[in-house]
Formats: structure tokens, sequence, C-alpha cells
């Protein structure tokens, strides 16, 4: 028996013996709780390399000492890490030869998810769809259904190309110096408490670099959903653009009702060499629990983008209305001399949902560039804050920053904060700052109404006209989409 | 039948009684006009048909079609058929003209259980309305009202107007803020829209709106109540006389 079947079989027999129920291997479900052992059946699962496996546990070491961050303006309920799941897989037959051999249930979540998948079958990895669908232009999708990459698409068409697109699993295996290189250079496993348990932990997520020169064709694309109860999510995505190259991202995510707060611990790290250029689009749309708070995801993300190289540019785009609490502030480390950083964000709360989230914009290099473009839409009870950071460092000669931040309230017992920390060293940099809280009007509904448009869509409207600047940055397949959401997510905050 | 018919209409704000026994009836294919002194509750008047949240009717009913519409709310009343041009038009940043007109057009098609409009349908009736109106293309792809002029304010209500068609037209001071050119191009509009099966309530403070729209019926509006109706030429004794006989008489 292999080492690493071992293990399994060891973890599982703890599973049952210690816990006092069984580990159903179908499912392929780690025990719950987390220890060392729990990361060993983790990397076992994966047949990691020891470097890896020795990675997630310096990462777990230091996490155990680390305090729980408690500066945000988020309130919840302690969080208990042992009680939680930190790996299950979904059963996958290898190949399948037609959509009828799909599990229909998996099936029925795509169209549950709404996405614009074009081809359900080249998504749940039917042999030849590829095929069936060369010539398409399109989105290349990875859907990661719980924790692991069911399908990867246009793999072989982008690997000719030579963009390596895959889940993150795979790309360890295949790819294991360029994962060592880049893993951990952006974020750090000490970086921050949730950082450091993903780093642990981390089951699956995507990986992507493209090569020097190369202007990726298609937009690439990958649907997160949480599906098994109490499964804690912790994603690893890394994208590497290599020297003059170009990648658009897709994120979008979506989850069922949970009675139970589910956990979610991402970690993007993005990476951008000479005159490269990223730009990372999310819809984030988890379940935010329903009215009176109950249920919803606990959402703590760290995504962290280094414009490494001379002339590179990231820029974040992000349209965030699910999850109980959101914790994110999508960031840029301006190194590389000329480099630019953009923020775009729409941030909705609605009942009682908490969101704490922004941008932190480092400016190292010379003449470096930031631009961050906040809407912040809060209803019911909710409370929601813009936490953001633009620090010039002395070396940033002719740095500029441009920052707009609206907050629009919508009703009378939501809130909207607005935090914005400057720190310059750099007596040259230009610094600007708008900052904006407004309502929506009696005499705005009244014009709508009066016009046909009834009190619900008339927010809807009113709520995508305010976030407009930032909706427009998304790319097609998601700004129609977008529209959609912040309609959806503001339902019964009139009326 | 007529279009719309107001019947012993009390509405008060808070405390304040403003209509005090309205008696109204409006034929297909008519122009009513009511004018009167600032203060006298014209607007009033326009608000509570289009169901304005903040005014109680205290006595008194609006049949519209027949149907009584107290229990209607004003989206529902716009989908009937009731169109109000306001004394404002209200600012709504970053949604087009274009984008608040589909919406508008489609909440009525959707509550009529039709199909949205095609894309290629509306822009050809944007478009071809904008023409007919003499209205500059790029208002269409400005946010609704936001840095238009006052005269391009009233004259994209009026597009509006046009384009959704409404059987019964408010129009609350659309005079006021108009150049005379202004003036003339915003009568056109809602002369074009003259027809057998439409009615029309202009409120106006000053005549001069008058010359252009020519009215079939002329209300005088003093302290809530109408005290005087008469044809078009009331309208030109009221310019000539001010409205001081009738503020002293109610």
């Amino acid at each position: 028996m292999a080492i690493s079947e071992q293990t399994v079989e060891t973890v599982a027999d703890l599973g049952r013996y210690k816990y006092g129920f069984s580990t159903d291997i179908e499912s392929d479900k780690a025990p719950k709780g987390l220890t060392e052992d729990t990361i060993r059946f983790i990397s076992a699962k994966k047949n990691e390399p020891a470097w890896l496996l020795e990675w997630r546990l310096g990462a777990f070491r230091a996490w155990k000492e680390m305090p729980e961050p408690e500066w945000a303006k988020l309130d919840y309920p302690p969080i208990d890490y042992q009680d939680a799941y930190y790996y299950a897989a979904p059963r996958q037959k290898p190949k399948l030869k037609s959509l009828d051999e799909v599990d229909p249930e998996l099936l029925r979540t795509y169209e549950k998810l709404g996405i614009p998948l074009k081809e359900q079958a080249k998504l749940a990895g039917v042999e030849g769809a590829d095929e069936m669908a060369s010539g398409m232009p399109g989105v290349a999708v990875d859907a990661v259904f719980d924790s692991v990459s069911v399908a990867t698409t246009y793999k072989a068409k982008l690997r000719e190309m030579g963009v390596l697109f895959m889940s993150i699993s795979e790309a360890v295996q295949e790819f294991p110096d360029l994962v060592q290189k880049y893993l951990g250079s952006v974020v750090p496993p000490g970086d921050n408490f949730f950082a450091c348990l993903n780093s642990a932990v981390f089951t699956d997520g995507s990986f992507v670099l493209v090569p020097k020169g190369l202007r990726c064709p298609m937009e690439l694309s990958t649907y997160f959903r949480i599906n098994e109860k109490n499964t804690g999510q912790f994603e690893r995505t890394l994208i590497v653009a290599e020297e003059g190259s170009y990648v658009s991202y897709l994120e979008g995510c979506t989850a069922p009702q949970r009675d139970e707060h589910q956990l979610h611990a991402a970690v993007v790290e993005l990476v951008a060499l000479d005159d490269a250029e990223i730009k990372y689009s999310t819809v984030q749309n988890w379940y935010p629990g329903d009215e009176s708070g109950k249920g919803g995801i606990y959402n703590f993300v760290t995504k962290r983008a280094a414009c490494r190289g001379r002339n590179s540019k990231v820029s974040w785009t992000q349209v965030e209305t699910g999850s109980a609490i959101t914790w994110k502030y999508p960031s840029c480390i301006l190194q590389g001399d000329n480099s630019q950083g953009e923020f775009y964000s729409v941030a909705i709360t609605n009942n009682r949902q908490q969101a704490d989230t922004g941008t932190k914009m480092i400016h190292i290099g010379k003449n470096t560039r930031s631009r961050i473009v906040s809407k912040g839409i809060s209803a019911g009870r909710a409370e929601q804050t813009y936490r953001g950071l633009v620090r010039v460092l002395p070396r940033a000669e002719g740095a500029r920053n441009f920052t707009q931040c609206d907050s629009l309230l919508i009703g009378d017992r939501s809130a909207a904060h607005t935090v914005p920390y400057i720190e310059s060293r750099n007596p040259g940099a230009q610094l600007e700052h708008e900052a904006t809280t407004s309502r929506i009007s009696d005499d705005q509904m009244y014009y709508c109404q009066q016009r046909g448009i009834d009190p619900e869509e008339a927010v809807a409207l009113i709520v995508n006209g305010f976030c407009r600047d930032v909706l427009q940055t998304l790319p097609m397949e998601f700004a129609v989409e977008a529209q959609k959401l912040v309609g959806i997510s503001l339902e019964g905050s009139v009326g | 039948m007529p279009l719309i018919e107001i019947k012993n209409l009390h509405a008060r704000i808070g405390e304040r009684e403003i209509l005090k026994g309205i008696n109204l009836a409006i034929e297909p294919g008519t122009v009513h006009a009511v004018m009167g002194p600032n203060g006298a509750g014209k607007s009033t008047l326009s608000n509570v048909i289009a169901g304005r949240e903040g005014y109680e009717v205290t006595e008194g009913e609006i049949l519209f079609n027949g149907e009584n519409i107290a229990e209607l709310s004003p989206d529902e009343r716009a989908r009937a058929g009731i169109f109000l041009a306001f004394q404002y038009p209200v600012e709504i940043p970053g949604v087009t003209l274009s984008t608040f007109l589909k919406a508008a057009l489609n909440a009525r098609r959707k509550a009529a259980g039709e199909a949205e409009i095609a894309p290629v349908e509306f822009l050809k009736l944007m478009r071809d309305t904008a023409r007919r109106l003499n209205l500059p293309d790029d208002l269409i792809r400005r946010p609704v009202n936001v840095g238009f002029s006052g005269g391009e304010k009233k004259r994209a209500d009026i597009f509006q107007m046009s384009v959704l068609e409404p059987t019964l037209c408010l129009l609350d001071e659309t005079d006021s803020g108009l150049d005379i050119d202004a003036l003339k191009v915003v009568s056109e509009g809602v002369n074009a829209l003259r027809s057998p099966e439409r009615g029309f309530l202009v409120i106006t403070h000053y005549q001069r709106l008058l010359n252009h729209i020519v009215p079939d019926v002329v209300h005088v509006f003093a302290d809530g109540r109408i005290v005087k109706t008469g044809d078009a030429s009331l309208a030109e004794e009221l310019e000539a006389n001010g409205y001081a006989d009738y503020t002293d008489a109610a």
C-alpha cells in the first residue's frame, strides 16, 4: 500500500474512533476538525510533493500562534475552527461519453447558478466536448465544485498557445517548480490569520500562467460553489502574467441556502511582470443569510497583486452582493516603475449583512498610479465599511492616486462608514480623495413609479445607475449578470 | 364615459386641507386647462391623481375609465395610462434616458402580459420619436435629467410622454422656466399627441402656454376649489384681469 493511501486510511480510522462517526470514503471527506493529521490527509489525497506538505505544516504551526484579527467593523460570534470539515471532494467518473452520463444533480446546479455556460457538457468533462466547441470564441471555465475542479475546459487549446490554465492541484503535479516559485510570493503564509489558515489547508483553486508577449484571447473564468454542508472553502488562486502579456480573469460565486455559517478563506495572488496586465473581475453572490441574519457565508479573503515589472498593470473589479460577513481588500503592490493599480468595487449589503471591504495601494516604484472607485450600498439593517489604504513610499517619485468613495443608503436603519488611510512619505505625491454619502430620494422613487416602474425595480434601476462607473469596467459576460444581481440582492429593501 | 371623473375630491397634507371639493370630468379627446394663482392647490391636484404618497384623500373619489383608483399605487396608475409631466423633473444619475424609458415601457408590457420590447424595435421607436420632437440624440444617451437645461428637462419629459403613449396626460406647470422657443417645441410635442382617445389636464399659472396648446375647457382654481369654468376665452380674460377677482371671492 502506498504511503499516501495509508495516511488516508489512518485518518479515516481516526475519524471513526476519535470522533464517534465514520468517514465516508465515497464522499472523500476528511474528519471534522483541524490537526496536523488533517493537513497530512489533504496533502496525501492530493499526492503533493514533500516541500508543499512542509509549507502547509509550517503555515499551520504559525497559524496556531496567531490571534484572529479584530480591527474590522464586523460583529460575529467566535468561529470554532475545529467544528468544520477541511476536505470534501465530489465523486466523479473520470471520463464521460455524453451529457446523459453526467450527474443530473450537477447539471441542475449549473442551471440554478444561471451562469452563462454555453456548453455544460464541456464543464462536466464529457469527452469530445472540446471538439464540439472548437472554433467558438468564449469563456474558458474552470469550475470549482466543492473544493475540487470537476472540469477544466479549453485547456488543450490554451496550452497550444502556451497559456497554462488548470487547477492548482494539477499545476502542483505538472509544474511543481513554477508553483514553488510563485506560491506565497505575494501573500506569504504568515501574512494574516486567514491567509495563514488558507496556506495550511487550501484544497483547490486555479493556476494561470500567460507566457511572454501573449495577449490571452479569451476570458478565463472560474465558478466557485460551496456545496457540502459545513465544508470550509479554502481556494488558492495564482495568476502569473509574464513580460508583455495580458489576461482577463473572471471569478463568480453562488451558493445555496444554508442554516449554519460557512467559513470561506481564499487567497488570490497575482503577479504581473514587465509590461504585463491582469484584469481580475469578481461577482460574489454567496448566501447572505436570511432576513434575521441566520445562516450565510463568512468570507475572509486575501487578494493581492504584485505589479513587479515596469509598466505593469493590475485592475481589480468586484461586485460583492452575498455573504453574511465580508472581509476583503484586493490590493496592489506597485513595485515596478510606472506600474498601475486599479480597484473598482460595488458592495451591496442588505438585511443583516456586514461588509468591511476596500483596497490597499502601496506605491513603491516611480510614477506609479492608482485609482480607486468604491460604491457601497447599504439597505435593511446592514452595516458597511469602506477601508482603504494608500501608502506612498519615499522612493515613489511622481506617485498619483485618485480615490472616489460613494455610499448610498436605503431605508433609515442601514449604515455606511468610510475609513480611508492615506500615508505619504514622498512630498511630491499627488493624492486625491472624494467621498459622498447619499440616499435614494422620495422624489426619485416617485418619478420612477410615475413612469410605471414598480418600487423594487425602481430601486434596482437607481442603484444600477449609482454603480454604473464600476459595472462598466466588467467584461460583457459579467455585466448583464451583475446588473441583475444588483436588483435581486436588494429585493425586499423597500415598501 | 369620461376618461377621468373627479367627484367632490378633498385632500390634505398632514392637518392642512388643500383640495376642498373638486369636481372635474375630462372626456377623451379634450384638453382641459387649470389656471390659478400660486398656492391654490393646482400641483396637489395632479399629484393626488398620480397617487403620490403623503397626500390623504379624505372625501370624494377619482374614477379613471370608470374605475375607482383610490387603492392603486403610483406605478399601477401610470401603467393604467396616467402620465404626469413634472414641474421639476428629477435627476437619476447613471441611468440613461434610454435605459429608463425601456424599463418604463417594459413595465407596462409586463403588466399587460406582453413580451419585452425587442432591442431593434425600441431603438427605432426612440429614434423616430426623437426626430419628431427634434430632440438631440445625445440626450437619450445621457443620464435622466442630469445636467439638462430647464428646457431640455421639459422636452425630455414630453419625449417620455410620446414614447409611453398614455391616455391621460397631466402637465404640471410645464411652461415654467421655458423660453419662448422651448415653449413652442414643447407645445408642438403635446399637440402632436392630441387624439380622439387621449385627454389632457394642463396646469399653468400663465395664459401664454394656452396660446400654443389651445384648451377646450378652462377652469379657474382658487383656494382648493374650481371657482369658474369656461372656454378658451376665459384664459384670455384672466391674462387681462389677473386672479384678484377669484382669490377675493374664495
